[in-house]
């Protein structure tokens, strides 16, 4: 037995995987192409700037502190958003999926509205609340308020009837029962509703940002556009777009954590 | 409020929730109509109702509502069809090569989630201020969902459809025009949908965000001109038009989907 596993050749440990091997060969070629595209002279000067001069403006924008004043505005932006979207949405959504009527009266609006361009309603938010963070925070919330209000309505109605009769007959009030029992069953789909409302509201605040603004990661793509300042457009670009998904992972692993 | 336990609710149970809905909107627009009336609200910062159902044949006559609608309707449709064109083969490719879809599969649903409508002064240097871009972005915003429904529905193909097909000696085309297409379309037409809606909501958006045709530059040209119960009613004529949109393609999806 000794022998026979001694006499068995060895399987030969691979540095990496094919499938990473495949996946490093597709980025290395698409950088290639972006770098061999930039210096090929086919695209207008400046439009599309090399990968060294996009790196080199990033780490020039990190060491400006007027960037770190702008991202301090778009974080609390979409943090005001995500809170008031989502606090309305879970509200919306309890109500639509606890009160079966409720539901069939209005999630249908629910339901066809949260699909439509909410960039539209950006007019209104200015005339309504004029043209500072107000606007842009109502715009993410807009966005955010949808596929949390839909992610609670249908996860509510796949609570175990179970816990809810137990909660009746402990005689539990309606505060506490959304405390004790609807919103411990609800994680997940919260969860679910916040990454969804998150990338929506981090959208609508910067599209709003873009169009109208003073200040903010939006105004400063705007104002790079502006200055045609490419390589820089690119960085914040990228920069937002990091943000982004390290905050979709953050969320995605505080409630995996908080769900052992 | 709840149906009887066991049995379907009859036509009184189901038009009641359905008729709430519509009198809790009727009794909405009464409310806004009448706070107007009172002087309550400005009519220069929410135009009243009446005054917006008023603009509507200006908005036709005077703006070329319908003119706009055909033309983004018509972006919508190219970008859509583009995002067929490509992401179909693109699914089959992730299907057929197992390696590609194990390393790429998670870089199309990253793509699919990033924000890319903020990229759109990279666009507008790319590629002018014209149809172009719109229909550049609208195309990319739809092709990721088109590839991974496409790829969900080849990879769910019973394999034993698979095998009769082998063991009659199908060639590689005519297996996948006699057995794979068909069995992966319930898929790919919500991959249409999903394609679709993108699409949409991404036309109307860079519309209004560059100004440039369709309904969106509507809006934002009526929002700048403080034409406000013109603005509303573009508003209205988007969302409506969006709903009907996502109806109709909902019913369609529907009938590609198996029965029984």
């Amino acid at each position: 037995m000794v022998e026979r596993s001694l006499s068995r050749p060895r399987p030969r440990r691979r540095l990496i995987g094919p499938v990473t091997a495949l996946r490093v060969l597709a980025a290395l070629s698409l950088w290639a192409l972006w770098e061999g595209a930039a210096r090929s002279g086919w695209f207008y000067e400046g439009a599309l700037p090399s990968s060294f001069a996009v790196l080199a403006a990033g780490f020039n924008l990190l060491a400006q502190p007027d960037f770190y004043a702008n991202l301090a505005v778009t974080l609390f932006e979409v943090a005001a958003a995500v809170a008031i979207g989502s606090g309305c949405g879970i509200a919306v959504g309890l109500a639509l999926g606890a009160f079966r009527f409720a539901g069939r009266a209005f999630e249908p609006y629910v339901q066809y509205l949260a699909p439509a361009p909410k960039i539209i309603f950006l007019p209104v938010f200015m005339v309504l609340l004029g043209v500072d963070s107000s606007s842009k925070i109502a715009i993410g919330a807009l966005s955010c308020f949808f596929p949390m209000a839909l992610s609670v309505a249908a996860g509510v109605r796949q609570i175990d009837p179970v816990l809810l009769r137990v909660g009746r007959s402990f005689r539990l009030t309606a505060s506490q029962t959304v405390a004790k029992i609807y919103l411990p069953a609800l994680a997940s789909p919260i969860a679910t509703g916040l990454r969804l409302g998150l990338g929506v509201a981090i959208i609508g605040t910067l599209l709003s940002e873009l169009q109208m603004s003073k200040n903010g990661l939006g105004f400063l793509i705007m104002q790079d556009y502006g200055r045609f300042d490419i390589a820089e457009m690119y960085a914040v670009l990228g920069l937002v777009f990091l943000l982004a998904a390290l905050a979709n992972g953050l969320i995605a692993r505080g409630f995996r954590i908080k769900g052992r | 409020m709840a149906a009887t336990d066991g049995a379907s609710p009859n036509f009184a149970q189901r038009a009641a929730p359905i008729l709430a809905g519509v009198l809790t909107l009727a009794a909405l627009a009464l409310l806004w109509q009448a706070v107007c009336q009172l002087g309550y609200i400005n009519k220069f910062v929410a135009p009243a109702p009446l005054d917006i159902a008023r603009s509507f044949p200006s908005l036709f006559i005077d703006e070329n509502l319908a003119g706009r609608f055909l033309q983004t309707f018509g972006e919508t449709f190219l970008s859509a069809g583009l995002a067929v064109a490509v992401g179909i083969p693109l699914g089959w490719f992730l299907h057929h090569k197992k390696l590609a879809g194990l390393a790429f599969e998670s870089w199309v649903g990253g793509l699919a989630a990033a924000p890319l409508v903020l990229a759109y002064p990279l666009f507008l240097v790319l590629f002018g201020r014209n149809t172009a871009t719109i229909v550049a972005m609208s195309f990319l915003s739809g092709l990721p969902a088109m590839v991974l429904k496409t790829k969900e529905g080849l990879d769910g193909t019973k394999r034993v459809l698979v095998n009769v097909g082998l063991s009659f000696g199908l060639k590689p085309a005519t297996l996948f025009r006699k057995i794979l297409l068909p069995a992966a379309m319930p898929s790919i037409a919500n991959g249409v949908r999903l394609a679709l809606i993108l699409a949409l909501i991404n036309v109307v958006g860079v519309e209004f965000l560059i100004n440039l045709g369709g309904l969106g530059e509507l809006i934002d040209g009526l929002a700048q001109r403080w034409e406000l119960a013109g603005m509303f009613g573009a508003i209205l004529f988007v969302i409506l038009t969006s709903v009907a949109f996502f109806w109709t393609t909902a019913r369609v999806e529907k009938w590609f989907r198996p029965h029984g």
